[in-house]
């Protein structure tokens, strides 16, 4: 039973992005939308989370929404896989269920 | 796949419906089946014809409506959500004795069910919210 997370608020905002990755189960994906894109950059209070949660699960994040929050693509995190929305879409359809932390 | 989409918030309040809105356009592109869009909570002020935004900006309104007419998608606005925040298509203007109604095109109000239905009947159900 695989699971797609969706996190949409910033780690620096609320706690969802930290309850996330602290509750869901080996083999899930997360995907970043939104604010949260945020928390796959590098040189952030988060990024050792993110960095040490790489080895449970795959991350990913949504271009637009970097793109359209200034995010350089350079600064992602390695491993943190960038998406447009058709991939998005793919990632609802491969799972068996979808999460949104909201 | 059969996808069913849930809207809990306003349009041009954070992002949820824009990337619904996108979501949904790709998955069309994919060729996936929208098997419902439902509108609950905030969400249901996406179905405002009243709705008038600059005209250099996109109005979500409009897309949600032009999407139902070009692809047949079902947009279901809950109705109890939609009397609290004033969306009342005509039926619902005169049973509540109001003198105006707002529903835009495309949108038809109905109950929680039409959620329920849409989650036993979809592959997958996707929230979008606050």
């Amino acid at each position: 039973m695989s699971m797609l997370h969706t996190v949409n608020k910033s780690p620096f905002e609320n706690s969802t992005v930290l309850s996330c990755i602290s509750l869901c189960s080996k083999n899930s994906s997360i995907l970043f939308i939104e604010d949260a894109v945020i928390s796959v950059m590098k040189s952030t209070k988060f990024t050792d989370v993110i960095n040490n949660s790489l080895k449970d699960f795959k991350i990913y994040a949504l271009k637009p929404d970097l793109e359209a929050r200034g995010l350089s693509l350079d600064n992602v995190i390695e491993g943190v896989k960038v998406v447009g929305y058709e991939e998005f879409v793919d990632l609802t359809t491969e799972h068996d269920s979808v999460q949104s932390w909201l | 796949m059969k996808l069913g989409i849930l809207i809990n918030e306003g349009p041009y309040q954070h992002q949820a419906s824009d990337t619904a809105l996108q979501y949904v356009k790709a998955a069309i592109k994919k060729g996936h089946e929208i098997y419902r869009v439902f509108f609950y909570n905030d969400g249901v002020n996406n179905a405002t014809k009243l709705s008038s935004p600059p005209q250099d900006d996109r109005n979500i309104t409009k897309e949600w409506s032009m999407l139902a007419k070009d692809h047949g998608i079902d947009l279901v606005v809950c109705v109890a959500a939609a009397q609290r925040r004033g969306i009342l298509d005509k039926d619902e203007a005169k049973r509540n004795g109001k003198d105006a109604d707002n529903l835009e095109e495309g949108f038809r109000i109905s109950g929680l069910g039409q959620l329920v239905e849409a989650g036993i009947q979809s592959d997958r159900l996707i929230t979008f919210g606050d």
